[in-house]
């Protein structure tokens, strides 16, 4: 995985609450049998009409937006399913970091595993981002956001954190806890025989 | 838990954790593990591509359900990309040695519905799948939660998951509920009040008379929409109920073992005095039912009620939503609910797609015919399901009467396949979720009890059950 360490790019404003995995990525682009190639469906109900024509007026159809690398929404994004599909498409787009004022649970998991910051800040925070010309940058160390004349500061856990900066393996980091799984696999044949 | 007292959540936790990794996060062991078509191919193809042996197939058990027509069962999918998605399955699960029901095997159906079904889904377990709707397996108190496609991966490789300590909540519905509603009204009516939000970090506990009074069935139904509170899962402490309903299941322990199991579940309960981070308690004895008038589970009105005016909306925010999506469902404010015509009647899914569902549905179709220009589809939630409802004539119900019958799978639920609403269609529908395009690009659904579903196929608009039940 890509470590994530700062960034600084176009923010692309989609404020509006709720923003579900359904809307991110439809259903039909979920039978693929590989992780990339999805940026071209991403927010395709919202993007491009019934005859796969852009929308001019869709965030990401703007000419300013087009190469945006962070996304601004509502809060409870990515709401709905556990398709990884939704970050596969954001990433593959060329997004890397969305915030928002809350995300949901499985959505904020899997961004993670594919070195997505899911970045929580206020709404009028995010509210200030997206009327601030120019670019946005995120310093993931420092655990910042800035934009001309702002900075704010959020909030992560340290293991999450360090997941991102270091691009670590998270299946490996399991594995290394081998002995403790097998000594539990061992117990637990003893003691519920059933499972 | 100063005084020692611990919930149900507290216990399958601890009772689950192997390890803290060297990041200072819990490593929880996953007894079983589910897997479809859509949310596994990248996994087998991250296992083979860093030679990663699978660590315990048998804990595994596959079905396709998401993509497969539910008019005919041959395995040549007309379309090409959900042919190959399924074909894949089939490769991966022989190449890694994974239980696997086949297609065309009675037993076939959806993941949620055939896990309970087979027994695999057991009290005391941990239970993953890369569905968000696993929560439906915690009606029978296992720790089951939806996973992304790494984490699909990583229980794979490793049989475990590193994973973060979710909060107690717990939900009481108090009194008895009335003739007519069940699990779903239940759930939406917590999903209105709370929103779709309101149990995130969380993990719900059903509790209360209504739930120790709901069938098996019903308790899948309540947990199944657990995660559309925002949950990480749902809860209910198992009792006489689950193990009636597991005994004698395929997968489910038989003889001295069914004996020691049994007596170990019975310790799966909240102990007296445990403290809850966060409770909720909802009299029921009064409620009506349900139904969704948005593009968000959270959406919810009576039955009696009518569509909201988002003048009256708390925040501009909340009231820019509203329009949103009353435009997108193209409702007037004030129009009362049973005033709203359908188009499309849709029985089925991993939330009520079972035997109990499907009867409801049955007892207000019986003797009535749908109504002139609906289109009304029962899908059995699996192949056990509709060979049951066969066997109790259901079908023939649902056929004179004007319904299509269908083969089981996910259907309509999400239109993977090609069930799916057409632009600007209006839907009862007995699955999950209304969000925007789910059933159908432009289609608009309305969340509903599969006997609210019924009274909506036979009368054509929004009906309150429970007349067409005291008709009869
Ligand atoms: S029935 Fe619907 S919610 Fe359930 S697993 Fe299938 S697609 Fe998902």
């Amino acid at each position: 995985m890509k470590p994530f360490t700062t960034l600084t790019g176009t923010a692309a404003p989609l404020l509006r609450a709720n923003v579900d995995t359904d809307l991110i990525i439809p259903k039909q682009f979920l039978k693929t049998l590989v992780r990339t190639g999805l940026g071209r469906h991403l927010f395709s109900e919202i993007r491009y009409d019934a005859e796969g024509r852009e929308l001019p007026e869709f965030i990401l159809n703007q000419p300013a937006f087009r190469g945006a690398e962070v996304l601004l929404s509502g809060p409870n994004f990515g709401c709905g399913s556990s398709r990884e599909h939704a970050p596969w498409a954001l990433l593959d787009f060329g997004i890397r970091c969305v915030i928002a004022p809350s995300f949901a649970e499985i959505f904020f998991n899997n961004c993670f595993a594919n070195g997505i910051l899911p970045l929580a800040l206020p709404m009028a925070a995010i509210q200030q981002l997206a009327e601030a010309k120019g670019p946005v940058t995120v310093d993931l160390p420092e655990q910042t956001v800035s934009a001309a004349g702002l900075c704010f500061r959020f909030e992560l856990e340290p293991a999450r954190k360090n997941t991102l900066v270091q691009g670590l393996d998270e299946i490996a980091r399991s594995l290394a806890c081998l002995p403790a799984i097998e000594a539990y696999e061992a117990n637990r044949t003893q003691a519920t025989p059933w499972l | 838990m100063t005084n020692g007292a611990r919930t149900l959540y507290d216990k399958l936790w601890e009772a689950h954790l192997v390890a803290t990794r060297d990041d200072g996060t819990s490593l929880l062991y996953i007894d079983r593990h589910l897997v479809h078509e859509v949310t596994s191919p990248q996994a087998f193809e991250g296992l083979r591509m860093a030679g990663r042996p699978l660590r315990r197939p048998e804990a595994i058990l596959s079905v396709v359900d998401h993509n497969i027509s539910t008019q005919n069962r041959t395995t040549e999918i007309a379309e090409e990309t959900s042919r190959l998605q399924v074909a894949a399955l089939v490769e991966n699960v022989q190449a890694f040695g994974v239980p696997y029901i086949p297609l065309l095997d009675d037993r076939q159906g959806i993941v949620h519905v055939i896990g309970p079904e087979q027994g695999f889904t057991l009290p005391g377990a941990t239970v993953v799948c890369g569905d968000s709707h696993t929560s439906t397996h915690g009606a029978f108190g296992a720790l089951a939660f939806g996973i992304g496609t790494s984490e699909v991966e990583h229980v794979m490789a490793t049989q475990t998951l590193p994973q973060r300590r979710s909060k107690n909540m717990r939900v009481r519905f108090e009194g008895t509920l009335p003739p007519g509603l069940g699990g779903k009204d239940l759930a939406l009516r917590l999903i209105g009040q709370i929103g779709t939000a309101g149990g995130t970090g969380h993990v719900i506990e059903f509790a209360g008379s209504a739930v120790r009074d709901l069938s098996m069935e019903g308790r899948m139904t309540l947990c199944n929409m657990a995660i559309e509170a925002g949950a990480r899962s749902g809860l209910v402490a198992p009792d006489e109920i689950t193990f009636a309903y597991l005994a004698g299941r395929p997968m489910a322990p038989a003889g001295p073992l069914w004996d020691q199991a049994v007596a170990s579940w019975k310790t799966l309960a909240t102990d007296a005095g445990a403290a809850f981070d966060r409770e909720v308690v909802i009299e029921v004895s009064d409620l009506a039912p349900q139904v969704t008038w948005g593009t968000s589970p959270e959406a919810v009105v009576a039955i009696t009620g009518c569509v909201p005016d988002p003048a009256l909306a708390a925040s501009a925010a909340e009231r820019e939503a509203m329009t949103l999506a009353l435009a997108y469902m193209d409702l007037r404010p004030g129009t009362p609910m049973e005033e709203v015509t359908v188009d499309v009647v849709f029985i089925g899914s991993c939330t009520n797609g079972r035997i109990e569902d499907l009867r409801e549905a049955a007892a207000v179709a019986r003797g009535r015919k749908v109504a002139a220009g609906v289109r009304a589809l029962v899908v059995p939630g699996s192949g056990l399901v509709k060979l049951q409802a066969e066997a109790e004539g259901l079908d023939r119900i649902f056929l004179e009467a004007g319904f299509e019958w269908r083969l089981p799978g996910c259907s309509m639920c999400l239109g993977m396949n090609d069930d799916r609403l057409e632009p600007g269609e209006r839907s009862a529908s007995t699955s999950n979720r209304n969000f925007e395009g789910r059933q159908g690009r432009g289609g608009r659904t309305h969340l509903v009890s599969p006997g609210m579903a019924a009274a909506a196929a036979v009368t054509g608009r929004f009906t309150d059950v429970r007349r067409l039940l005291e008709a009869q």
